[in-house]
């Protein structure tokens, strides 16, 4: 079991965007109910949302050994249909309007979710210790799941609820979707202290929002990059917001400019500014920049959490013991997960990291062992937080498009993707948007004459750069 | 180019839609308007009408028609 809800009897659990209120004795007869309807270890689809059925799917499954794996409820048509044929799972957890969109008997249905039974059952075998199936990078389309145990969420929640301090007066409202990590560790830690999450659809740019956030006396919410430069645009340091205590930042590295401006706004209005790095093959977080340290350190990704550690790895593969030199970031926790599941056959895989993860990310620490990431190991971008692998972008495009010359490059929240054929590059911004579930803004798609390569026809990336806005 | 085509072709540009589907949207009506692309679409209106908007107007921008109203009202656009 993940979470003791009848601890928290009499606490509210959930405000829902209608100000309904769901308690924890709800919240436990609710997702016994539908633990109940499947009643046996199986693997479940949840098409995801930031709504009560959504959650009570989460937390059904979790409590009860069934193994959820998360998708966005707007996962393109096609590539749901490939993670189908994949994984075979027993049952799909879905917004009940969509109920009939989907192949299969409606068994079950409760707040606007309803439970479907597949025709498969167990057709792969899970190992024992497999507890949660999560995207890589949230909403994109990578075809890769990390493969998460009961042990490693367990652990890592007791780490963020120590060191974020979470209690039961804690009032976070959703800012990221539940089937993106950070989002999901969000609620993992508000329901394991018995505080009281505010489930909303609308986002920051929205009146509700807002609107929701005052009326319900929000104390924190999660933000990525982009989210942090969003609430610069609309001037949120101009809002009054007495009931927030707490705003958090991981998914992806903030400029340290922005960085500073929120760390002033903090101290100044007695609110803590919390700058966290993790990734979801380490379950949530492997570290965090504490709050009173933010302004001092900014740009600094801060220190291992409680129970983890970090090591610098040179080039020769030794340890880095001397402050200020840059190595690959390796951590080590009981937060580091099982490993990747690419199709069906890998649930039935064991631990492959035995706590250890090299996070390609290049990083070092100074005098006081702060750390800061100053690059990248490997070739990926990260697009509005979400992890987005370059070279798999590539063979994306070839995959579909069979002799298109291409190569994809850029800055986080900016792919370059440059073919050589001009007639489609608005045809292929669309794919990738509608591939990754990004947002078409983050791709420019340009046409060249010709890809710069190398004798050996290696794409030279460099060469690119200055084609980059 | 009248106001209403520069307002109209800024949607058009910030979620590749066509003029008359643009003229329908709302908030997350469709995939492309969400709160990145709010972003583009506030920054495609600023340019176009040589303007800055207020925290308050971004947040009430929830649909082609009230953007309308927000630019006539508070900004002096004609439409």
């Amino acid at each position: 079991m993940m979470w003791d809800l009848k601890k928290f009897s009499g606490q509210t659990a959930v405000i829902t965007e209608t100000g309904e209120e769901i308690s924890y004795d709800r919240l436990f007869e609710l997702t016994e109910s539908l633990a109940g309807a499947v009643n046996r270890r199986c693997l479940v689809f949840c098409l995801c949302s930031n709504t009560l059925g959504s959650l009570i799917g989460y937390v059904s499954f979790l409590n009860h050994g069934v193994v959820p794996l998360m998708l966005d409820a707007h996962i393109a048509p096609d590539l749901l249909e490939h993670f189908l044929t994949s994984y075979c799972p027993d049952y799909l957890w879905v917004p009940a309007e969509r109920a009939a969109d989907f192949e299969g008997e409606k068994v079950y249905e409760s707040c606007e979710y309803a439970l479907i039974k597949r025709s498969d059952e167990n057709v792969y075998p899970l190992y024992e210790e497999l507890a949660l199936l999560l995207t890589t990078s949230g909403s994109t389309g990578s075809p890769k799941f990390v493969r998460q145990s009961l042990a490693n969420i367990k652990a890592n929640t007791a780490s963020i609820v120590e060191y974020l301090k979470l209690d039961s007066t804690e009032r976070p409202i959703t800012t990221l979707p539940m089937n993106y990590t950070y989002g999901l560790s969000i609620i993992n830690t508000h329901l394991a202290v018995g505080a009281t999450i505010i489930l909303t659809q609308a986002t920051l740019m929205q009146r509700e929002f807002w609107t929701l956030f005052t009326e319900q006396g929000a104390t924190s919410f999660g933000g990525v990059p982009y989210t942090y430069e969003m609430l610069d645009k609309l001037m949120f340091f101009r809002r009054k917001l007495p009931s927030l205590r707490t705003m958090t930042q991981a998914g992806g590295k903030l400029l340290p400019d922005l960085h500073k401006k929120f760390a002033e706004y903090a101290g100044r209005e007695g609110k803590n500014f919390v700058v966290m790095y993790g990734a979801a093959e380490a379950t949530a977080r492997m570290a965090y920049l504490p709050a009173e340290k933010s302004l001092e350190k900014y740009g600094s990704m801060g220190i291992a959490i409680p129970g983890g550690k970090f090591r610098l790895i040179d080039d020769a593969g030794a340890e880095i013991t001397t402050p200020e030199t840059v190595g690959e970031l390796v951590y080590s926790g009981a937060n580091v997960t099982l490993g990747y599941a690419v199709c069906g056959e890998d649930l039935a895989k064991g631990d492959e990291r035995n706590g250890v993860l090299q996070t390609g990310d290049m990083a070092k620490f100074d005098a006081d062992g702060f750390y800061y990431v100053v690059g990248r190991k490997k070739r990926f971008l990260k697009i509005f937080g979400n992890r987005v692998g370059l070279d798999e972008t590539e063979r994306l495009i070839k995959s579909y498009y069979t002799g298109l010359e291409c190569a994809c490059a850029g800055k986080d929240d900016a792919m370059y993707v440059f073919i050589t054929d001009a007639g489609k590059t608005d045809e292929l911004k669309k794919f990738l948007a509608e591939k990754t579930h990004l947002n078409p803004t983050a791709f420019h798609v340009k046409a060249l004459d010709v890809i710069p390569k190398n004798d050996a026809g290696k794409t030279l990336y460099r060469e690119l750069e200055k084609f980059y806005d | 180019m009248t106001n209403l085509e520069k307002y109209t072709n800024a949607f058009v540009e910030a979620f590749d839609v066509d003029a008359e589907t643009a003229k329908t949207l709302k908030y997350q009506a469709i995939e492309a308007w969400d709160s990145v692309g709010h972003m583009g679409l506030t920054a495609a209106l600023e340019s176009a009408f040589d303007i800055m908007m207020e925290p308050e107007d971004i947040i009430d921008l929830s649909s082609f028609e009230k953007g309308k109203e927000i630019l006539s009202t508070k900004y002096g656009v004609e439409f």
